[in-house]
Parts: C-alpha cells; structure tokens; sequence
C-alpha cells in the first residue's frame, strides 16, 4: 500500500467494561508497550458516535490500522466495520469481564488479563496488512452442469432462470436420467395420494426452448482444468470432436444406478424373470400403459394378480456383502409401485415386506394411501425367494408375530428395492483393503466424471460409500474443490424432490463461487475475505507438505516443481500456513507472524508469582464462539488464559508452540473441531490435520524436557458452551498439579 | 342467573338403591343451588354401557340410545340431554357421532325406533354434567355459591377413563386433564398435582368378570392417592367412584394393605362447599365414610 | 374354511382381511395400522396378563389371515373399554371398537373361547339391560355368582358379602330389586324394536358377504 502505515488504538468503556477496568492503566499499556500513540478511550465505541469518531480519524487523520478493544471480534460487527483499513480486536468483553467476577480480590488478574489483550491487539495489527484482492481473478459467469437427469435439468433451469448462461453435459443420447425411465412419479406436491406423471418431458421442453442453455449429448468431459471463475472444460462429443467451453463453476449432478440385483441370487434375482428390481418394474409398468392393459407375469405374460415387493433388498445390509445404508426413496417408490396395481385394480393382493418403512418429505400420507387402497403391509425380514412355475415363494421372518417361517406363497412378481450405488467416477484416495471386496467394488471406479487436471486427483474427494464429500451439516454441497459443486443421488441417496431442492441449492452456491471468484474474494465459508496466500518462494525447500495438504486441491506444482497457487481455489482456512515447516507461507491478514507475534507480547509473570499463562488457540468456527456463548451466560473461567482465534486449526504452525513454551507459557490448549468420518471441520481437514501434527508435539516436549500435559489438543463443537470453561479451568488446575513451567525469564 | 333447563339422563346406576345414587343425590342438592332444572326423560332406558357389545352388537347398541334422544326430541324439544354418568355420556355420544357420519345408520336405527312408535330426528345434543358446570357456568360462577371450603383436606383428582377418553372435556389433554383439580380449588381443597394415577383405568366393568386384574388396578389407583398424601379421592365417574370404594377391603385382604379412603363425587364436594347438609351431599351413601367432610358439613 | 390346510395355505392372503372388513364394526380400519405398538403399551397394566396377543398383533394376524387364531383370542376379551389406545392411536384407529367388534364377530360365530368370563358377563348385562330396559344391578351380580352353578354361586356371593354389606348399608343395594325392579313402561315397544334392529343387522351383512 503506498499510505504509509498509521496506528491508532479505541478503547471502549460501555458495557461496564469502564467500571470493572482501570481505563488509564490500559491506555498507558497500549502506548507504552503496544506502542501506538494514538489511544483513544470511548464511553460507547460502538454507538454512532464512536464509530464516527474512528470513520473520522481514518477519512481525515490517514489512519490505516486500527486496534479496537472493545467486545469479541464476532461482536458488533455491524458498527465496527472499516473495509478499508486493517483492524484487530481485543477481546475485552467476553473474553475478559464476562468470565471473571466482579470482586475486589479478582480485580488484579481481571486487570493483567485485559492488558495482555490489548498487547496482542497491538502486536496483532502491527503484522496486518489490509488484503487487496486475488488480482488473479476470472470471469466467467457460465455454470457447467454435468449430467441431464432431474438435478441436472433442473440445476440447469434454476441457473438460466436466475440469467446465468449454462453448458450441460450429458453422457446418453437424451435428457432425464432415470427420471425418465419411471412410468409415474412419487407426487411432490398435495394431496400425496397417487403417483404422478414423472414431469420429464415438460422439463426437457423447456430446457430445448432456452437459449441460455447449451446442451451437449453423448458427451463427456475429456478435461477439465482452471480454477472458479476460470474453468475451461474439454467436452468429448459423440462425432469425436472436442469441444472447448469456458465456465466459472461446475454443478456435477451425475446421478446413480441401482445396485446390480444380480448380487442378490437369493432373493431370486436371475432365476426367475418374475423377481425385478425397481427399474424393472418401471418397464413392466411403461410396457402396460403403452399397451393399454395390465402389468403382465414376465415369465407367461398372465396378468399378475399377486405382488410383493421386498424392501432392503440389498440395502442397510450389517454383513459388509451389501449396501450399508439406506437409500431414503426406496419405501416411496415401493409404495408408488404398489399402486400401480391397486389403481388398476384392487383385488391384486399387493403386500410390502418391510423392516422399517421410512418415508420422507410427505411420504407419510402416500403410505396411509397406499394402505386405504388396500396395500397391505408386512413387517419382515425376507429369508429368500424361491421361484416354482410362474410363481415366486417369499419366505420371510414375520417380525411382529416373531414368525421365523412366515411365507407368501404363489407371488405372481417379485420386485426388489436395490437402493442407490452414485456414479462419482474415481475414488481419488482408494486404497485397497485385503477382505474388503465387496466394499472395494462399490469405490474402485476407473472412469473419471470430471477429468480434474488437478495434481490431486480426476474427481471430487468422496467420503464414503463413493458419495462425495461435502460438509453435511453446514455445507452440503461444497466440494473439497472450490467452484465444483455436487448435487443429487451422486452426494447421498435421495429422491426426486429432494435432487430438485438439492439441485437449486448447489446452483445458488456455484453461482456466488463465480461471482465471488471474479472479484477475487473468497468462497464458502470464508465468503468475501479477500486474503489470499502468498508464498515466499526463496525460503521453500519444495517439502510439498502444503500441495499435499490442502483440502481443497488448490495448489498445484509449477515447472520448477515450487507451489503453484491457484488462488480462486482457496478457502482461506490456512492449512498450508499450518503445514510449512520453513513459514513461508502468509495471508496479509493471518500469518506466522500475526499470530506469533500475539503470543510474544504477552505478559509473563516470573515462576514465583503462581500466575501461570496458558495459550489457547481456537477455531474461530466454533470453538471461539462456544467461548463467546458460555461468556454471555457469565461462565467464569480462568484467569490465566490467553485466547487466540484461528482460522482454522489446520492453520496452526508448531512454531506457536515452541515459541509460546520457549517464552514461558505453562501449556497450550488447541480447540478445533470433530475430525473423522463424521467431521464438523468448517475446510474438512484441518482439525484432523492438526491432530495428526500435534500427535507428534510430545517429541519436541521431551525434548525441552517439559511434561506432555502441557500440550493438549480438543475436539470442540460449538454447542459445548458448558464444556469448554471447563476444560480451560480443569487444564489450570492441571499446570498448578505440575507447577510452573521452568522456561520463564529466559 | 337465569334459570338453566335440560333433559336429564340419569342412568340405572343413579337410581334409588343403586350403585351411584348417593351421585344423584348429591346432583340434586347442587343443581338446586345452582338453579339448574334437570327433568328426568319420560321412559329412558338404559345405554347399554361398554359392555353392552358382546352380545348386542352395534345397530341395537345405537338404537338403544336412539331411543332416548327421540324421546327427549319429543318430550323436552329443544332442551339439551344432560348425562351424570361417564358411561351412559359416552355411549350416548358415541351412538350420536356415529348415527351423524351415517346416513344409513341413521336410516337403520329409525326403522328399528318406529317399532316403538318413535323417531329421532338427530337434533339432540348430549353433554355431561362436568361439561355443563364447566362450559355453562365456568369456574368463576360456580365459586360464587360457595360458603364453606374444603381448605387443608387433600384430595386425589381421579379423573378415570370415560369422561376422559376418547371426547374428554373441550380443551383438556387426555394424559392430564386438569377439571377436577380446578373443581376441587374452587371448593377450597388442595388437589395433589403429583398423582399419577389421574387417568389410570380401575378395569371399568371387568371389575365383574375379572376382579384379580380390575382389583390390581385399583390397588395402584388408591395406592397412589396414599403415596401422594391424599385423604380423599374425588372422581366424576359412578363406575370408578364403586369400584375404588367398594374392592378397597378385598385388596387390603389380598395385598395385606390397610386401605381406607373416602371415595368422593365432585358434585358431593361442591353441595357441602354450598352450606349443604351431609344428606344433601349423600354422604350417607358412602360405604368408606367422609368423616372430615361430614364434619363441615355439620358446621353451621 | 374349515379344514386345517386350507387354512395354512390362506395365510399372508387378505382373505381374513377382507372377511373383517365387511362383517367387523369398524373393521375397515385394520388395514391401516402401522403396526407402532403405542396401543399395545397403552393397554391397562394389569390386563396385558391376560392377553394372548397385544391389539398390535391382532391386526398383524387378521392381515395375516389367521383367522381362528384372532377369533379363538383371549385378547379381546381383556378390553376395559378405557379409550386409551384410541386417544393415543397416531393413526387414530378406532382400536377399543374394533376389539369389541371382534369379540362380537367371534362371540356370534361361537369361536370365542368358552368359559370367557367377561364374555359371559357381557351377554347377562345385555340380556338384564334389555329384559325391562334397565339394569338390575342386583340380579346382575347374582347371575354373575352363579354362572357355574348353585354352590359355586354360594362360594362366589360369600366372598363378595362384605361389598354387598357395605352397599346395602350405604343404601346402594336393593335387595327388594330382586322382586319389583325398575324398568321402562314400554318394554314391548323396546324388545320390538331391538328385534328389528338385529333384523336389520343380519340383512346388511348378508349383503356385503353376497
């Protein structure tokens, strides 16, 4: 920046923080050791008034850097928003008077731990630069939808409709997906109580009479390469030709395929051309209502005048042979299926064997349909099918009459609900396991969907089961690659209007991807941060540890074998920062050096004093605001402790710690989030990275000669308002079991 | 006030000598306070009760009950039919839900009436005594004629099945129906809002056919009031009312209990809490005497 | 229907299914249970004892097509008519009718279980009920006592000659009710009628059953 750098300081004295704290103490502290001249106290920082007093200074006075110690930086975020200056927060409020009480004998350590904030406030804003902007920005404002069924039809309507032009990618030689191949739908709107027309012809329709949408059939993606904003996507098309389009992000919205019933010989699959599967029987149903008349016995082409569908046919299976899990559609589609036959006529016997029927979204009128129409249901485990002449026998474990030989015996059709298998394309992190076949065949897939020229790997990260990976709680459909998003079947099992609902959100989502791509800002969940990393290439010793780590995919090699950074492919959570192990790796507003130099300038007393210093670094995602909460409910809390909010505990650099036990800290708490199969990690792997690193800190304490308690790392989710004071508090008293540590005064 | 008018339903059990008519009497007693006017239904017949169906089936169950809204319909026009007894309440309203839903039910059960010379026209309302109290009058208006209360007696409010389930009294839940509790405060008792045994079923007329299970029931039900420190139980139902009094002596035989607890009308609650004398309220009617109440009621 | 095989083979048919239907009293609705369980947990405590299937069962089997099973049951027979289950039904089932329906339907067919007690005691309540048009509460427990003959009844009177006492002193027992009861004036115009109304009864389910 060519302004040269100016510091002011603001401290606030509302919300009792000027009754509890001794203001004059504090300013001497800022300009004495924060060295910043300019302090000014405020009775109400955050009224008009105050906030027109800093407006003021910045406009009129030059200044470019601000320390505000006031309430938490989640706090009042609204009033203290200055877009063009660099500002820290010293935390005050919630992290000062709110946990401490108001007592005359707290009132020292009260006092130290206010100054020692606004130390870091100063040494903090003193590393910070105001962010310009990734200047490597594109601006395509084009979404690619791979794949033509329900979710990418829609994706592709939802994205026209909001004026966004669209390639769509589909891989056959007409749009609809499995959509199309239903006779009927499962009805999505009132009174739930026959199935409906599958809707595809209206949709494809309307796809064809759109001139924002661009649609390639029989065609897949050779390559696909770039970063948001500035796809470039390679289509093979069907004469063998490729065509190039420029996009600005990607819906793959690849849909799934039934798991092969050919797995289940048991069942009767294969033995008998009366048991089918649920795409078989859509057949038969479409076959039927082309001719006019009934569904017919494949084996004789009698009408059938019995049915029975077996649910979990394959599915939730504990045995490892099968699918785990439930596939979430298949009780309604059964229960569509048996209507086919009552509407037609109620005298075909049509039971549904089932274990637990789940039926989602308003499923649960359908099902009180169904059974007004007369489909019976039967709560039990089928053993096997046995086919004889034209007729099936289903033998099954009646589970409320505890009848393990119950059977049904003359079944003119069988169908079998086989549940969901997604087409991901290729597990990029499969390893082969020995004795796990069965699962292996479901994630060793060869045939990439997106072709990623990504060092990383040719397709999305998947989490288990071939779904790919996506934060499922507060970003479902983010992929771990910045600007690609999932939707539908392929990100977990769903039915129609969820793959609808689910398709216009990861519309919405890659359309503010691009748009933020092309003003150089960060996506989800650091939306509009415009800090990007910086590396400085010099210092590297080309370890790869952050093009190997990144969540995100987003740094690839350059010809020199230097990290490449793709910046509209980062989220900003710092995990490469974390992972460096030579720092040369910042953001203009988070670095090695924002951070360390916050520990640095904390006060610590000598060993005789019994005041220990405990450093905690907590992700800002829900560790730091799980400490906000608990200090809105007046949670008291050690006094000893230091908190500094991290982007993400990827983010965390060992050298903190050293640094901090080196200077005398006591111990260091590290607050990040769930890690594992069921994550909550804000960029996926961070906390786990972080764990994963800091399973090796106990070296580096032997090797200061200091005991492993003083190093501790926690999962902490932001619900645990009640748990994180006293973790804090059990881990004070720990250091006071241990004693103080020896490192303090050198 | 103005005077309050409705045909009354008394039923076999509110009769002289039977079962619950210490309940009419005490019906009486406060109906007269609260100028109320119950005129008896020329010839009513009895509803046939929850047990009725075995043997009776559902058309002659409904006729049955037909019959004494025609004769209502024809005897006191316009006046509503007015029921004590959760049973005949119950089986009344039902009978009048079903023969509303259906037109052929309907059509049926008045080809069976003309057999004795009646029709009913499906205009009569059925309503219990509660619902009249509680609905027509409202707790405020009830507590006006009070001049004696209940203070410092502790009462188990036990509500019982069918003046509770499946109807119940407009805006009450059916795990915990609070009526009676709000009844016996308006007299000045205190009501054990911990007793958990409010809706618990004595095993109605299974008390009959299989008393080892209906007596295990009412075990739970007075133990209960006692565990919660009640001295009486107060119910609005003539089945529940006998069938927790009268087996109290055959369960303490059988569990080795000392079982001794005043089972009690709400209507015997409010005619005493109205200046009403022992025999007004049919405290001499009780087989387990409610000597505290008989007290205050001697209390001039 | 009769034989036992023919039986065995109608299981897991709707045969049984569709016979409640149309000859049950509210035997429509057994078709949509879905078989929670809440009725069966909501079932007087004491009673369950004597069930040999809970209502959640009976449904299972009547779908099932076991029929001799459901209507030889005990299980109905055990309904105190409490309204429990109804009230709680999620599915708003009629269940305390439906049982009562059974109980009729196998209680016509002579297949409930002999010997039933409630069984017996709901056809001597309807019989007293009906022979004046009210009940008589004493005749009606002396029948009761008595239903396994002259000594039994001596037996079952002395162990119940405490509550009798008890109600006799409270002035709830008539035992003059045993001569001159109460009754309605019109027990001929109410015995034509419930006449008619069997009639009729007969003739709509020899309909649906056509």
């Amino acid at each position: 920046m060519a302004v040269e750098k100016k510091v002011a300081a603001y401290i606030c004295q509302g919300c009792g923080l000027g009754e509890r704290l001794d203001t004059d103490a504090l300013v001497d502290v800022v300009k004495k050791e924060g060295k910043i001249q300019q302090v000014k106290p405020h009775p109400f920082l955050c009224s008009s008034e105050g906030v027109t007093m800093i407006q003021n200074d910045i406009d009129n006075d030059g200044v470019s850097h601000i320390m505000i110690g006031a309430c938490s930086r989640r706090a009042k975020t609204d009033a203290f928003n200055f877009p063009s200056v660099a500002m820290s927060r010293a935390n005050l409020r919630e992290g000062v008077i709110w946990i401490r009480p108001d007592t005359e004998e707290a009132r020292e350590t009260t006092q130290e731990m206010a100054e020692d904030y606004l130390r870091m406030g100063c040494a903090e804003i003193k590393a910070m630069r105001q962010p310009e902007g990734n200047p490597n920005t594109g601006t395509s404002k084009t979404l690619l939808v791979v794949g033509g069924g329900i979710t990418g039809m829609t994706a592709a309507l939802e994205a026209a409709k909001t004026g966004y032009p669209v390639v769509l990618v589909e891989k056959s030689g007409q749009l609809g997906g499995w959509a199309a191949k239903l006779h009927m739908r499962v009805p999505s709107h009132e009174p739930y109580k026959a199935p409906v027309d599958n809707g595809v012809a209206g949709m494809v329709s309307a796809i064809e009479a759109d001139p924002n949408i661009k649609v390639y059939l029989n065609a897949t993606l050779a390559k696909t390469s770039g970063a948001p904003g500035r796809f470039q996507a390679e289509i093979a098309t069907e004469s063998g030709s490729t065509a190039t389009e420029d996009v600005g992000a990607i819906v793959q919205a690849t849909g799934f395929e039934l798991y092969d019933a050919n797995k289940l010989p048991e069942l009767g699959y294969g033995a008998s051309p009366n048991v089918v599967d649920q795409g078989g029987l859509e057949q038969l149903a479409r076959e039927a209502a082309e001719r006019g008349g009934p569904i017919l016995r494949p084996s004789d082409g009698q009408p059938v005048k019995s049915v029975v569908f077996v649910q979990c046919a394959g599915q939730r299976d504990a045995s490892g042979t099968h699918l785990a899990y439930c596939s979430g559609h298949c009780c309604n589609t059964s229960i569509k299926q048996a209507m086919y036959f009552k509407d037609a006529n109620a005298d075909i016997d049509t039971t549904v064997l089932y274990t637990d029927l789940r039926t989602p979204g308003n499923g649960e009128d359908f099902y009180r349909s169904a059974q007004e129409k007369g489909v019976i249901f039967t709560k039990g485990k089928v053993a096997s099918v046995q086919p004889a002449g034209n007729t099936c026998k289903v033998n099954f474990h009646d589970l409320i009459l505890d009848d393990q030989n119950a059977s049904i015996e003359n079944a003119d059709l069988v169908v079998l609900a086989t549940g969901q298998v997604p087409n991901s394309g290729v597990n990029i992190d499969f390893k082969a396991v020995e004795g796990e076949e069965a699962a292996a065949e479901v994630e060793k897939k060869t045939i990439s969907i997106l072709n990623l020229d990504y060092r990383q790997g040719k397709d999305v990260p998947q989490l288990k089961y071939g779904f790919t990976d996506s934060h499922f709680i507060c970003f479902p459909y983010e992929t771990r690659r910045t600007g690609i998003y999932t939707a539908g079947p392929v990100r977990r099992p769903m039915d129609i209007a969820q793959a609808k609902e689910d398709a216009t959100g990861a519309t919405l989502k890659a359309i503010q991807a691009l748009e933020n791509a092309a003003i150089g800002s960060a996506a989800h969940p650091r939306s509009g941060d415009l800090s990007y990393p910086s590396v400085r290439l010099e210092g590297c010793t080309q370890c790869k540890r952050c093009t190997v780590e990144c969540p995100f995919g987003a740094i690839d090699e350059d010809e020199k074998r230097y990290p490449l950074f793709n910046e509209s492919r980062c989220r900003r959570c710092g995990t490469c920062m974390g992972a460096c192990p030579v720092r040369v790796i910042s953001f203009e507003n988070y670095s090695v050096d924002t951070v360390g130099s916050q520990i640095k300038a904390v006060s610590i007393p000598d060993e005789f004093s019994e005041k220990p210093r405990i450093l905690v670094l907590a992700c800002e995602n829900d560790a730091y605001p799980a400490m906000d909460m608990a200090a809105m409910n007046r949670t008291e809390t050690s006094s000893f402790v230091r908190v500094v909010p991290v982007r993400c505990l990827g983010s965390v650099n060992t050298i903190w710690i050293t640094d901090a036990l080196n200077s005398g800290y006591d111990g260091v708490m590290l607050m990040g989030c769930k890690h594992g199969d069921e994550y909550q990690c804000h960029f996926v792997k961070g906390s786990e990275l972080a764990n994963y690193r800091m399973s090796k800190i106990d070296d580096t304490l032997k090797g200061f000669n200091l005991e492993t308690d003083r190093v501790q790392t926690y999962e902490v989710a932001i619900t645990d308002i009640d748990r994180v004071p006293k973790l804090i508090n059990d881990f004070e008293k720990r250091m006071f079991e241990i004693g103080m540590s020896p490192f303090k005064g050198f | 006030m103005a005077k309050k008018e409705y045909a009354f339903y008394p039923g076999c059990s509110s009769q002289r000598g039977a079962s619950a008519s210490n309940y009419l009497k005490s019906v009486d007693s406060m109906c007269k306070t609260l100028d109320i006017k119950l005129t008896e239904i020329p010839d009513w017949n009895c509803c046939s009760a929850s047990i009725g169906y075995a043997e009776g089936g559902e058309l002659p169950r409904h006729v049955l009950n037909a019959r004494n809204f025609a004769l209502a319909e024809q005897n006191l026009p316009g006046q509503e039919i007015v029921a004590t007894c959760a049973a005949c309440w119950l089986g009344a309203r039902e009978t009048k839900e079903r023969l509303d839903a259906s037109s052929q039910l309907m059509a049926d059960t008045n080809e069976a009436l003309k057999e004795a010379g009646l029709e009913y026209k499906g205009e009569s309302d059925i309503r219990h005594m509660v619902e009249v109290l509680i609905e027509d009058f409202g707790y405020d208006e009830l507590k006006k004629p009070v001049v004696k209360s209940l203070e410092g007696i502790k009462f188990a409010g036990y509500v019982g099945c069918q003046t509770n389930r499946p109807f119940g009294i407009v805006g009450e839940s059916f795990e915990n129906p609070m009526y009676l509790d709000k009844l016996v405060e308006m007299v000045g008792g205190e009501a054990l809002t911990g007793y958990d045994q409010k809706v618990t079923c004595c095993g109605g007329a299974l008390a009959f056919s299989e008393p080892d299970k209906a007596q295990a029931q009412i075990k739970d039900i007075v133990e209960s009031a006692y565990d919660h420190g009640a001295e009486m139980i107060v119910t609005p139902c003539p089945l529940c009312q006998a069938n927790v009094e009268i087996y109290q002596g055959a369960i303490n035989k059988k569990y080795g209990k000392k079982f001794n607890i005043p089972v009690m009308y709400y209507s015997q609650l409010m005619t005493v809490a109205y200046g009403g004398s022992a025999k007004d309220a049919g405290l001499d009617g009780q087989v387990i005497r409610a000597t505290r109440l008989e007290e205050i009621a001697a209390k001039r | 229907m009769s034989n036992l095989s023919s039986q065995a083979a109608a299981q897991y048919n709707n045969n049984f299914l569709k016979e409640v239907e149309a000859m049950v009293e509210e035997g429509n609705w057994v078709k949509m249970c879905m078989q929670c369980g809440v009725c069966s947990g909501s079932c007087p405590t004491n009673f369950q004892a004597g069930w040999d299937h809970p209502p959640q069962e009976i449904f299972m089997m009547i779908r099932a097509g076991k029929r001799e099973e459901v209507l030889n049951s005990q299980s109905m027979w055990m309904c105190t008519s409490c309204y429990n289950c109804i009230v709680r039904c999620p599915r708003k089932l009629p269940i305390t009718h439906i049982m009562h329906g059974l109980a009729n339907y196998a209680h016509r067919l002579g297949l409930a279980p002999k010997n039933q007690p409630t069984r017996h005691f709901a056809k001597l309540f309807w019989n007293n009920c009906i022979q004046t048009g009210r009940v008589n509460e004493l005749k009606l427990s002396l029948g009761l006592y008595f239903k396994d003959g002259f000594k039994q009844g001596i037996i079952n009177g002395l162990a119940m000659k405490d509550v009798a006492l008890g109600l006799l002193k409270a002035k709830r027992l008539n035992p003059f009710e045993l001569f001159k009861a109460h009754g309605c004036k019109d027990q001929k115009g109410i015995h034509a009628m419930l006449k008619k109304a069997h009639e009729i009864e007969e003739r709509r389910k020899a309909i649906k059953t056509a």
